[in-house]
């Protein structure tokens, strides 16, 4: 079976899956007379995903079981055929392969900003190349494991059909994003993985916080898609063409009609990441992640964790020739990076929602993996996207195992000493925490301390960026452990009432746990430091698979081995440091955090609130350029248009006065004077017609008297 | 005794249609306005038999009974007329029927 020739029914599958769920879902799966019923219940729970509360409104019926054994299938059909494809990929000496489905934008000619004449033409492609090959098993691989976790999470909720209908519609979306040809295509998938989003982000639409957040989401994915939009144009009008591999060779080969100059060339890359920021999170675009943790909680994991939000790293990653052109832009996108990351993480250390933490955690995370794409170390950036997508969806799934077994809790205050009642969840969220803090043999620690080497040896690197990013991985190993020892560790605070229904998740969510745990810990193995050089080639086997695609193997660092090693002993360092400190304020002493808390009561009081960022945007934003905006423009619209209008209607009433008072005097006039002095002439004559008979009668005896005189006289 | 002559009767038949004229010029009754014109038919009929007589020729005479013949109708038909205007406008004055003024 020649799976490269099959690629394009790998998204196909789960697109089947979608139609299936959402046109005959309803069927398979019959609601209770009301989903909104339901919404009491639910916002009893608080923030949180209510599948606990929803116990009693919904009692499965037999064939919901369908839709469990579809739905997952699916994208597990897909995840085979993407391994197959990639299998067979490895064995092409190229290791690329593109196949072109059909034309989808006929060709239409135009004049490119050389004045050139070029031709906009997009197919339906398909690109399966190293980097796109990670990005499917990623997204089938983690989609699959979590599609199983949401038939146990999801069990007892309304709208179940609905949901696997949208996740798998996500799965379809994301795969067309990652296998895409060309930059217009893969902004279909874009397009449609942020709809994706905002239609799950908004599942419990019934509750206000959750549709408001969906369209934050919504609104600030706009907003960044508009950068990419225009670095599109820029694209075509400067290139000619939006083909993945047309743009690398012409940029590479530096044969590319550019008169302008490489600022066009810097302008198109920092539009396109404006993109990127829109849809990974980074500042100034971050705020919708946070909020988007209104969606049930294994949304979170694949859509806000795993994979969606990493689409800006690949799109950049993707445009790593042009990147690789402006070294302003990849400034910019490793600033951006590394402040987004100690930004996200300064806020992460004091929240108390479970998901909030791990969603702030994921911005930061997200920040990393620009910082690497900043520096130039593009396979890093994608190294971490794998490693994290197993990390940050285990730990996802698990708070959403942690809430599962709290009955709907998310405050992490009302929580504590958990190990013992959920055994498994607690295992391998503690993989998973390790694995993020960065400690070595597991995931995050090879790819993150890769990161921190690039960001420090790179030529794009420096200092600064590396410094920011050892504090970032201090901070991050202090907040997960803080996690960790607030949820698992130390004293129960857990409410009474949720005390007594404490239980541990059923096998369908915990193997996926297990797995991904099993992922956290081994996916890392397959890109090792290159200074553990006994460990052989097999084990830097990522960055070779990458490396056809980034032609890596230029300049060598000529930093010596002693430095990187101390290096990376201090990484280890910071990271048991900031894991220590969490379990010796959390578990040993909670009395410590409170003091602190109360010393540094507007410190906290800032991160606890997010450093303001949503007060200042709604502030500049959503009153000052919005609302303000629209009383400008209300203004406007009065005085302006509306004074052009009332202007025209003015001046026709004027002119129409005129023209009446000439109607009125001078045609009229001249009508009414010539009747009136033909009646002025008249006049005497009328004086004749007295009326009475007599008098006639008296004219003609005068009349004939004068007949008679006259001719007497003569 | 002076002998009448033609003159006598031109004069007679003058003063007549005078005497007619302005009765129907001056007087308001529109009865009397007839009777006036009576007067000046007569006045006529008196001058065409004067002249028959003087000349010998009967047409004056022929004449004269076509006049009265005319004048018994005219009365007819004024007097109608005179009865119609009066049902409608209760009066027979002729300066108060003045409907014929521009």
């Amino acid at each position: 079976m020649n799976f490269l020739d099959l690629i394009w029914l790998i998204p196909l599958f789960p697109l089947a899956g979608a139609v299936l769920m959402l046109l005959t879902g309803k069927l398979l799966d019959p609601q209770p007379p009301s989903d909104v019923a339901v919404a009491p219940g639910v916002e009893l729970g608080g923030a949180g995903d209510p599948p606990a509360q929803s116990h009693a409104h919904h009692h499965p019926g037999a064939l919901q079981n369908l839709i469990r054994v579809i739905c997952p299938g699916m994208v597990l059909v897909s995840c085979i055929f993407s391994a197959g494809a990639v299998w067979q990929l490895a064995h092409l000496t190229k290791r690329v392969y593109e196949v072109r489905q059909f034309t989808w934008i006929g060709a239409m000619p135009f004049h490119m900003a050389n004045g050139h004449l070029a031709t906009f033409q997009v197919d339906w492609g398909f690109l399966l190349d190293p980097l796109s090959s990670v990005m499917i098993l990623v997204v089938t691989g983690v989609g699959f494991l979590i599609h199983v976790y949401s038939t146990g999470y999801m069990a007892h909720d309304n709208g179940f059909y609905r949901f696997f209908g949208y996740l798998n519609l996500f799965v379809f979306f994301m795969l067309m994003l990652v296998l895409a040809n060309n930059y217009t295509l893969l902004f279909v998938g874009w397009e449609g993985v942020g709809l994706c989003s905002y239609l799950l982000i908004g599942f419990y639409y019934h509750k206000k916080s959750a549709g408001d957040a969906g369209k934050k989401a919504f609104i600030v994915n706009r907003v960044g898609d508009t950068g990419f939009v225009l670095g599109m144009l820029l694209m075509l009008s400067v290139l000619g063409t939006v083909r993945f591999t047309d743009v690398n060779a012409a940029l590479r080969s530096g044969q590319f009609p550019v008169e302008a100059g490489y600022g066009v060339l810097t302008a198109m890359a920092l539009l396109m990441f404006f993109g990127a920021t829109g849809k990974s999170a980074q500042f100034p675009l971050y705020v919708w992640l946070p909020d988007a943790m209104e969606g049930p909680t294994p949304v979170s994991a694949l859509i806000h964790a795993a994979t969606m939000v990493t689409a800006g790293v690949y799109m950049v990653a993707r445009s790593s020739a042009l990147f690789q052109l402006t070294p302003v832009a990849g400034m910019w996108v490793a600033g951006i990076g590394a402040f987004t990351a100690i930004f996200a993480a300064t806020i992460a250390l004091v929240q108390n929602d479970i998901k909030r933490v791990l969603a702030y955690s994921t911005v930061s995370q997200l920040g990393y993996m620009f910082l690497a794409l900043g520096v130039g170390a593009y396979w890093v950036a994608i190294f971490h996207l794998f490693t994290h997508a197993f990390f940050k969806a285990l730990l996802f799934l698990g708070s959403g195992s942690v809430i599962h077994a709290m009955g709907g809790e998310q405050d992490m205050r009302y929580m504590g000493a958990l190990k013992k009642k959920i055994p498994i969840t607690h295992w391998t969220m503690w993989v998973g925490s390790v694995a993020i803090a960065g400690i070595p043999g597991l995931a995050g620690f090879f790819s993150k301390d890769e990161i921190l080497w690039q960001a420090f040896s790179s030529p794009k690197g420096s200092t600064a960026l590396w410094a920011v990013g050892l504090v970032t991985a201090a901070m991050t190993a202090f907040y997960m452990w803080r996690l960790m020892n607030m949820t698992f560790y130390g004293q129960s605070r857990v409410k009474p009432a949720v005390a007594v229904h404490l239980h541990e998740s059923p096998a369908v969510m915990t193997w996926p746990l297990i797995a991904l745990a099993a992922g956290s810990v081994l996916a890392g193995w397959l890109g090792v430091p290159k200074l553990w050089s006994i460990f052989g080639e097999g084990f830097r086997a990522f960055p070779r698979w990458l490396a056809p695609v980034f032609l890596l193997g230029g300049a060598e660092s000529e930093h010596p081995a002693s430095t990187e090693w101390s290096l990376m002993i201090l990484s280890v360092a910071i990271a048991a440091g900031g894991i220590s400190l969490a379990y010796y304020l959390y578990s040993k002493r909670p009395d410590i955090p409170d003091r602190i808390l109360a010393r540094f009561r507007p410190l906290y009081t800032v991160l606890y609130n997010k450093w303001y960022v949503d007060e200042i945007y709604d502030f500049l934003f959503v009153n000052g350029l919005c609302k303000g905006g629209g009383s400008a423009m209300a203004e406007f619209d009065r005085t302006v248009v509306d004074g052009g209008v009332n202007g025209a209607g003015w001046l026709t009433r004027f002119s129409a006065t005129v023209s009446m008072w000439w109607d009125t005097w001078i045609v009229d006039g001249a009508v009414r004077f010539t009747s009136f002095s033909v009646k002025l002439l008249s006049y005497p004559a009328c004086l004749l017609e007295s009326g009475r008979v007599q008098s006639y009668a008296l004219f003609v005896v005068v009349g004939l008297l004068a007949f008679l005189g006259y001719y007497i006289a003569r | 005794m002076l002998p009448v002559t033609t003159i006598h009767y031109v004069a007679l038949s003058a003063a007549l249609l005078l005497i007619g004229t302005i009765g129907v010029l001056t007087r308001r009754n529109i009865v009397i306005i007839l009777m006036s014109i009576e007067l000046m038919l007569n006045a006529v009929n008196i001058n065409l038999i004067a002249f028959s007589h003087a000349w010998h020729n009967v047409n004056g005479q022929v004449f004269a009974i076509f006049v009265i013949t005319d004048a018994v109708a005219e009365a007819a038909v004024g007097l109608g007329i005179l009865i119609a205007l009066f049902r409608n406008k209760e009066t027979v004055q002729a300066d108060e029927i003045d409907l014929l003024k521009w």
